[in-house]
């Protein structure tokens, strides 16, 4: 049962894959209608998740899938030519089989109804296509991995050979696998193999120990006979072996007389149990061959340009070839040397190194302690395991790394879906697909960016005509980007619309009462009204983004993850909203800094820099309030201590640290501590576990001595403080919270 | 009569008793998980009084309330002879700090009984009943209230 489930888990994982590839696929032809071997990526993604479905009984994915996998049978084939519009019904099929295969998984295994249109447009291509040309699908539970392609053909410059092989009993002793040989002559050109069943007796006559079926071979190469003999190398004496150079066989060019083409599942598991899966070395005798079972995951494009340098279509393309090869650098590697892990066991990990790093800070407090000549073995050995321990906390993070790349896939859809809602065309360009950051950060960034990339087109993008009469191109483009930068991942969505238009902006902000009319707002202040909590810029509640939810949520979601969002817009030019993300949840690089009798840790993300304060640079603004003049700039001065409560601002700051804090929500701000302590990685703890959230507080950490230190939220600091403008509204909503 | 007896031993009752401001209290044993001396805390900002602060329990950030204050007695000084008894209380584990642990009762719900009327509102929030052991009298904590229904730390 368990297997089962295990089998029916990892059916799901691949067909996750198999929908990127087919995505990718896609994105290809987008990009060049012509490229062939993109044609048969998604073909072969689209097969293979249909043989799975078959295994499992997943009959409307299998349904949907078989229509999708003729359509591009017949693009494959040549008879039907892709257009844009079916390029378009492709990307829709490709969004309707993935909701069929995440329904699956949920259990739901109904036809989408509203599909029903997308099968009659894919009729519309197939119909015109001999229905006998796809031969009757039988699941196959099992594959190897092989590539059996085309019919064999007597290319320029390449012969048929014909290899005749009859494996003997102790060829399988030896741990012999003729699938194995099979495969590796692959490698020398394309290969046609006919099982030979005329001698396979009655099963109650079958000897297990005996292989009683021979196999004829087909190999289409440029090689010599010499090259398939060294397949065969190892077995040559065990079993029957003829090879036959080309024009000396009379099955060559013709039919295959003598065959029987019964499919040989049934028997195959009395035979022998490591050769479970005859039957998919079974092709249909004189058919087209377009189905044979081919498609595999870990095949792919790049793999099949490399096994087949000769090969005639591919050489008439090598430019595409080599684009597929170059575009995906590290999927080669990917498919043959990756694991699936259990994502509960990473995270275990992660938390015994995260107290592996506590207790080696706790040690080396202890040896510091004890007051042990430096230089000394006690303080090497400690250094180095130090060392080691961060190393390990990296590798660790690693793991837990993924490509953005899917997510961003995701995104595409919810591009054609919002445009389609609008009717506004638009372009979706990704940069960075590979950048790699935290499985959690991917997955809490998806909701957020939904909603972002859908008031782009929904607020940014201008109507087509409205677009024509501003001189730019009708088509709106949103450009989607990862990167990382300094130790942290900015993500950008750009749209080329009509940017924030600020007066519209100011007027409703006034409207809603959230700033007054007096208040004087720069551009940028006045830009992040928009995240401002009861805002939304759309006067009527649009169908797309207006659903009672504003990009308040959008940035409460960012600031969850310890990351930020800011806007620049450009009036006119369009408007950048950018998220910057910690690169992991678990651990922070901090200062660790003392405020009157209490440790705390400010994220050195935030810190500027760090400033000892002369008095002639300081001035007192009133009672209270002190600035610091820094590089030309009055920057407000904050007693972390006061904020917090933990003790009153001190008289004079001669024997303070100033922390500048740079944010993206305000102006710069200077933070007083006592003292700069150490610097250092700690280990976030959530502090909402069994507390709540504190106003200015992000998390907290375990220092070396085992006390709970709190890790200093900046950019709320900022806010809380009111210091006018859009953060006005921070000291009332946390009144109201602490009221609460 | 099998039925008296069953009845009987269905409402057995294990509490741990405490005191806290010197009196006497008590809850369920089922709701602790460990008791611990006293560590000084890490303080919270912007916190209830009655909050003192964090401790560090094996990796977690557990906070610790001061029952006294709690209770309306005012804040305890807490030194090497408190403790802090580790519970969990509406899926949060969450310190109590005490004066002492006295004992692990096993009492009967009949011996259990509804505190008087007059007594003021602070009590009636957080006792539910009062439990009558040889000369003493052991007030039963509601630790429901220690956290307000959200369990937030609300005043």
């Amino acid at each position: 049962m368990s297997d089962k489930e295990d089998f029916r888990s990892s059916f799901f994982e691949e067909c996750e894959e198999l929908l990127e590839q087919t995505q990718d696929g896609l994105d290809a032809l987008a990009e060049d209608a012509t490229d062939t071997e993109a044609v048969n990526s998604v073909f072969r993604a689209v097969h293979s998740i249909k043989g799975g479905a078959g295994a499992f009984g997943l009959e409307a994915l299998v349904d949907f899938s078989h229509k999708f996998e003729t359509a591009m049978d017949a693009i494959r084939s040549g008879e039907v030519e892709l257009s844009d519009d079916m390029l378009e019904l492709f990307r829709m099929c490709g969004d309707n089989l993935s909701d069929l295969v995440s329904n699956a998984r949920a259990g739901d295994n109904s036809p989408i109804t509203s599909a029903a249109q997308l099968e009659d447009r894919l009729f519309e291509i197939t119909g015109d296509v001999e229905e006998e040309d796809d031969p009757e699908f039988n699941p196959v539970t099992l594959d190897l991995g092989m590539d059996l392609n085309d019919v064999p053909q007597e290319d320029e410059g390449r012969l048929v050979y014909t290899i005749h092989f009859h494996p003997r009993a102790d060829l399988f002793a030896a741990g012999n696998e003729p699938a194995a040989l099979f495969k590796a002559l692959t490698r020398l050109g394309d290969v046609q193999v006919k099982a030979n069943l005329d001698d396979v007796p009655e099963l109650s006559a079958l000897d297990a120990m005996l292989c009683q079926i021979s196999w004829l071979i087909e190999v289409t190469t440029d090689g010599n006979t010499d090259e398939i003999k060294e397949v065969f190398e190892f077995v040559e004496d065990c079993c029957d072996l003829t090879i036959e150079p080309p024009g000396t066989s009379e099955c060559a060019a013709g039919g295959l007389p003598g065959l029987d083409e019964v499919a040989i599942s049934d028997v195959d598991e009395a035979m022998a149990p490591d050769m479970p899966n005859l039957g998919d070395l079974v092709p249909e005798v004189g058919g087209s061959v377009g189905a044979v079972a081919t498609g595999k995951s870990n095949v792919n494009a790049a793999d099949d340009v490399a096994h087949k340098p000769g090969d005639a279509s591919q050489k008439a393309l090598p430019d595409a070839g080599a684009a597929a090869v170059a575009r995906k650098p590290a999927k080669t590697d990917k498919s043959s040397s990756t694991i699936r892990v259990d994502l509960g066991r990473i995270d275990k990990l992660i938390n015994l190194v995260g107290e592996l790093v506590i207790k080696e800070a706790m040690l080396s407090q202890s040896v510091d302690e004890l007051d042990i000549a430096r230089g000394s073995g006690v303080s090497a050995a400690l250094d180095s395991v130090k060392q080691i321990a961060s190393e390990i906390q990296e590798g660790v993070m690693a793991i837990r790394a993924q490509p953005v790349k899917p997510m961003f896939q995701r995104m595409a859809r919810i591009v054609r879906e919002a445009s389609a809602a609008t009717g506004k065309k638009v372009r979706f360009v990704t940069i960075g697909d590979y950048t790699e950051v935290d499985k959690t950060v991917i997955e809490r960034l998806v909701d957020p960016l939904t909603h972002m990339i859908r008031n782009a087109i929904d607020h940014g993008l201008e109507s087509p005509e409205e677009r024509k009469a501003a001189g730019k191109s009708v088509e709106g483009t949103i450009t989607l980007s990862a990167a990382h930068r300094s130790g942290r991942v900015l993500i950008d969505v750009v749209d080329d619309g009509g940017g924030i238009n600020r007066e519209v902006v100011r007027k409703l902000a006034i409207e809603r009462g959230l700033i007054q009319d007096s208040d004087q707002l720069s551009p940028t202040e006045i830009d992040h009204l928009l995240f401002m909590p009861g805002f939304s810029s759309k006067t009527e509640v649009s169908e797309l983004s207006g659903r009672g939810v504003g990009l308040d949520v959008v940035r409460s979601a960012i600031q969850k993850l310890g990351g930020r969002v800011a806007i620049q817009s450009d009036p006119g030019e369009g408007a950048t909203f950018s998220i910057s993300l910690p690169l992991t949840l678990a651990v922070l690089e901090g200062m660790v800094v003392r405020v009157g009798s209490e440790t705390m840790v400010v994220p050195i993300s935030s810190v500027q820099e760090t400033v000892r304060p002369m008095a002639q640079d300081l001035d007192r603004l009133g009672v209270d309030a002190v600035v610091l003049r820094n590089r030309g700039e009055l920057v407000p001065v904050v007693d972390l201590g006061a904020f917090f409560g933990f003790r009153t601002a001190p008289q004079t700051l001669d024997d303070h640290v100033l922390l500048l804090i740079a944010s993206d929500q305000g102006p710069r701000y200077a933070l007083v501590v006592d003292e700069i302590q150490d610097q250092r990685q700690v280990v976030i703890k959530s502090l909402e576990t069994n507390y709540q959230q504190i106003s200015g507080v992000a998390a907290a950490t375990i220092l070396g001595d085992g006390r709970i230190a709190l890790i200093i939220d900046a950019d709320t600091v900022m806010r809380d403080l009111g210091s006018g403008g859009p953060g006005s509204s921070g000291l009332s909503e946390k009144s109201m919270r602490m009221a609460g | 009569m099998q039925d008296a007896v069953l009845e009987n031993t269905e409402r057995k009752l294990e509490v741990v008793a405490f005191r806290v401001a010197g009196q006497d209290f008590c809850f369920d044993l089922a709701s602790v998980r460990e008791i611990r001396g006293w560590t000084s805390t890490t303080a919270l900002p912007h916190a209830q009084p009655f909050v003192k602060g964090v401790i560090n329990l094996r990796g977690s950030v557990v906070p610790v309330i001061d029952l006294s204050q709690r209770l309306g007695f005012g804040m305890a000084d807490p030194g090497a002879r408190h403790v802090i008894i580790i519970a969990v209380i509406a899926n949060q584990t969450v310190g109590l700090l005490a004066e002492v642990v006295s004992d692990i009762l096993t009492v009967s719900e009949a011996d259990l009984q509804p505190i008087p009327e007059i007594v003021d509102e602070t009590v009636r929030k957080f006792i539910s009943g009062v439990l009558i052991q040889e000369d003493k009298m052991i007030r039963r904590l509601e630790l429901g209230m220690i956290l307000d229904q959200e369990g937030q730390y609300a005043a």
